[in-house]
């Protein structure tokens, strides 16, 4: 069992490091969650000096919440159309266009679709403010409609589509390195056979390049149910239109100070998330 | 690997077993002997930004001037000054998280409003348990209505920064295209109505800017729904209950929804994110016609050289009315115009290294001297009635908020669950101005409301 031959104190050793971050800025601020969240903990205001424990009050509380519902079901909406179709997608398309142009062209797009994902969301936000917001914003004139509000009237296509620019690079590069895995000589039969490029993606390469599609998939699910960058971008409104869950436990517990309502929303994001990563390691292991 | 395990379980426990909401004071007297000490003085307030003339007055006057005096006594004093330039909701939560994690600066100017909340959390104390002796000249100078705003629940928590109260603004320029005269003053709702039909035959113009909508914060429900209200004839918070779906809430709403849905208003400005700057420079840019502010419109927004949306020409472009009733005598108190007012308070951090001497260096922000020089030429309602009696009578937006706003204004009531009642009114406007029905609207809101204070609390 030893095969390193460290001997299990010196494993000890070596991992308690780790161990240690892990608990500190892993372990325990999820337990930490989960205290919180049976309580009515609040920023300010009686419960804030003295929290009772409400036991799941919380938890039946956010179920029977309008404004978590319509939230899951944006959030929902946002992975469905921004990840797992939108990103998924237009990932895939880049690589495989990608493999047959000139190398100048294809480093110039990977170095722009990169460019979109390396920038700070704050960054990434401001411009895209400018673009979308009203009176002066470029799309606004491009499309010669200034008084649109691109933000306000259509908050959740516009979140969709900025999530698509931001974070299709990771896709790209998943799919790139993953085509790279699939035999030339089968495409080159594909070819002789006379297959179109259809047929080829799905009879050729989608069977080689199956794990990767559900690994990149699970990852960018996760990713976007948890991200909180339409925050900067709307603040979920107007009127929680475009309130997804990270923006909406981010209001609940900092704006309107209910942090154990809040922390018991976080908990049921987790338990989704836990849920969407099982779906997808069966799937997985199905394959295998 | 079973011991490792045990070992982080005990560690999380420990950690966990820390309790939640702690608060601890201390010795008021502690380093009051201090050579050298550092305090900082906390605002919503940055030099070039928001509330310039503030952080200048802090910046370069009272730092320098302060430590200076100190000097004199021998002790080494370092003044910070921690600036912040945004959204009010912002900035109470984090002082919020400041003081709850025993951070914070020495000295915080917060919004009077959120008095009770802080301080039924423990994260501010009475002032004389924080400091002890508050003995000080300047009380005698600060109007008891005023000082009110400093405290909570019968104790005194802070210093107040002066008061301000609320008016209808708007730009004479457009009323003479739209043939209204520039003494304008409506005496009801329908006279408002009525010259915001006019102004909409003025093209580019947008007519009325009544706050709606939660993006706009408190912002909202102090220059919209609590004077609206108050018109009614029907506070807030009224016989010791809040206002559930009432008759006169209702025709609050109604307002609302003449207003945007009638085309006099701009319903998209309520809910963009930062439309409450906007409908400031869109005021400048000559394209609102009537606005319902406080004073500090006047003073801090299209104020010619410091404003965060200048108007070269504001004093002459730039007229005010009282804020009507719904009709003449349907006021709160039978009266025919309305006002509400509010202001910012001082409090001692109660975990302050310092307490004795960030209480003198409160008083010297109080002092006569400081607070006449923190106006720096221009007029504004001060907490101190000497320099209000020195000030005010070379402005004459300010002299009619001191004369004729202040005898007829009312207050916000002080109570913890306020807060929460403001959120639940702003969430009912943002429904009226996206278009639903105020009766569906105003049943929502009571829903809201009993959800939030208990059904006990509502009337």
């Amino acid at each position: 069992m030893d095969s390193s031959g460290l001997g299990v104190r010196r494993a000890v050793g070596f991992v308690a490091p780790a161990l240690v971050l892990i608990g500190i800025f892993l372990v325990f601020p999820a337990l930490w969650t989960l205290y919180i969240g049976i309580t009515n903990y609040q920023l300010t205001g009686p419960a804030a000096a003295n929290p009772q424990v409400v036991g799941l009050d919380n938890v039946i509380e956010a179920v029977r919440d309008p404004l978590f519902t319509n939230s899951v079901w944006l959030t929902a909406l946002f992975v469905l159309f921004s990840a797992v179709i939108g990103q998924n997608v237009l990932g895939f398309v880049l690589a495989w266009l990608l493999r047959s142009v000139s190398p100048w062209l294809r480093r110039t797009t990977e170095g722009l679709v990169l460019l979109s994902w390396i920038l700070p969301s704050t960054v990434v936000a401001f411009l895209w403010f400018a673009v979308l917001s009203r009176d002066t914003g470029t799309l606004g004139l491009l499309l010669g409609s200034p008084e649109t509000s691109w933000l306000v009237q259509y908050p959740m296509t516009s979140l969709i589509i900025f999530n698509v620019w931001r974070g299709t690079a990771f896709s790209m590069l998943l799919y790139t390195s993953a085509l790279a895995a699939v035999p030339p000589s089968q495409l080159e039969t594909a070819r002789l056979m006379g297959a179109s490029g259809w047929q080829t993606v799905r009879d050729v390469v989608f069977p080689h390049i199956r794990g990767h599609v559900l690994t990149n998939t699970l990852l960018i699910s996760l990713w976007t149910a948890n991200d909180f960058t339409p925050f900067l971008l709307t603040s979920g409104g107007p009127n929680h239109q475009s309130e997804v869950l990270p923006v909406l436990i981010y209001r609940q517990a900092l704006e309107g100070g209910q942090l154990g309502y809040a922390s018991a929303m976080s908990m049921l994001l987790l338990v989704g998330n836990l849920a969407i990563a099982l779906v997808y390691l069966r799937l997985l292991r199905r394959r295998a | 690997m079973g011991r490792t395990k045990a070992f982080g379980l005990l560690v999380v426990c420990g950690l966990l077993a820390g309790c939640l909401g702690q608060t601890q004071t201390g010795d008021q007297a502690r380093n009051a002997d201090a050579k050298e000490i550092t305090l900082t003085i906390v605002a919503n307030a940055a030099v070039g930004g928001k509330n310039a003339r503030g952080a200048n007055w802090i910046q370069n006057w009272v730092i320098p001037k302060f430590t200076e005096m100190q000097k004199a006594k021998g002790v080494t004093a370092t003044i910070k000054f921690e600036q912040n330039g945004t959204g009010d909701e912002d900035f109470k939560t984090k002082v919020a998280l400041d003081l709850k994690t025993g951070g914070g600066g020495d000295i915080v100017e917060i919004d009077g409003i959120w008095l009770g909340e802080f301080a039924q959390a423990g994260q501010i104390k009475p002032l004389d348990e924080v400091v002890g002796d508050t003995g000080w000249d300047g009380w005698n100078q600060i109007p008891k209505a005023v000082q009110g705003l400093g405290e909570f629940d019968g104790k005194r928590y802070g210093v107040p920064m002066g008061t301000d109260g609320r008016v209808l603004f708007f730009n004479k320029k457009l009323f003479a295209q739209a043939g209204l005269p520039a003494d304008w003053q409506p005496r009801s709702w329908q006279d408002v109505l009525d010259a915001g039909a006019k102004l909409k035959g003025v093209p580019g113009v947008t007519p009325i800017q009544l706050n709606g909508g939660s993006a706009m914060g408190e912002a909202t429900t102090m220059q919209g729904v609590l004077p609206a209200l108050v018109g009614t004839g029907k506070p807030i918070y009224d016989n010791g209950k809040w206002q559930g779906d009432s008759a006169q809430l209702k025709d609050v709403l109604g307002l609302y929804q003449k207003i945007y849905g009638g085309g006099l208003g701009d319903p998209v400005l309520q809910q963009e994110a930062n439309g409450r700057q906007r409908s400031f420079t869109l005021f400048s840019e000559n394209r609102i016609g009537i606005l319902l502010e406080s004073d500090y419109f006047w003073r801090s927004v299209v104020e010619p050289k410091n404003g965060v949306a200048k108007m070269a020409d504001r004093d002459a472009a730039v007229g005010w009315a009282l804020v009507p009733a719904q009709r003449p005598k349907a006021g709160v108190g039978g009266q025919d115009f309305v006002s509400m007012s509010g202001g910012g308070v001082r409090v001692i951090n109660p975990n302050t290294q310092y307490p004795r001497q960030a209480w003198e260096f409160m008083q010297f922000l109080n002092s006569a001297e400081a607070v006449k020089e923190s106006l720096a030429g221009t007029a504004q309602l001060t907490q101190r009635q000497d320099v209000n009696d020195q000030v005010l009578g070379g402005d004459p937006m300010l002299s009619f908020i001191a004369e004729e706003v202040l005898p007829i204004t009312r207050y916000r009531p002080g109570l913890a669950d306020y807060p929460k009642v403001s959120a639940a009114l702003q969430q009912a406007t943002a429904d009226v101005v996206s278009g639903r029905s105020p009766d569906d609207v105003a049943k929502a809101y009571r829903e809201a409301l009993v959800k939030a204070v208990g059904e006990q609390n509502v009337g």
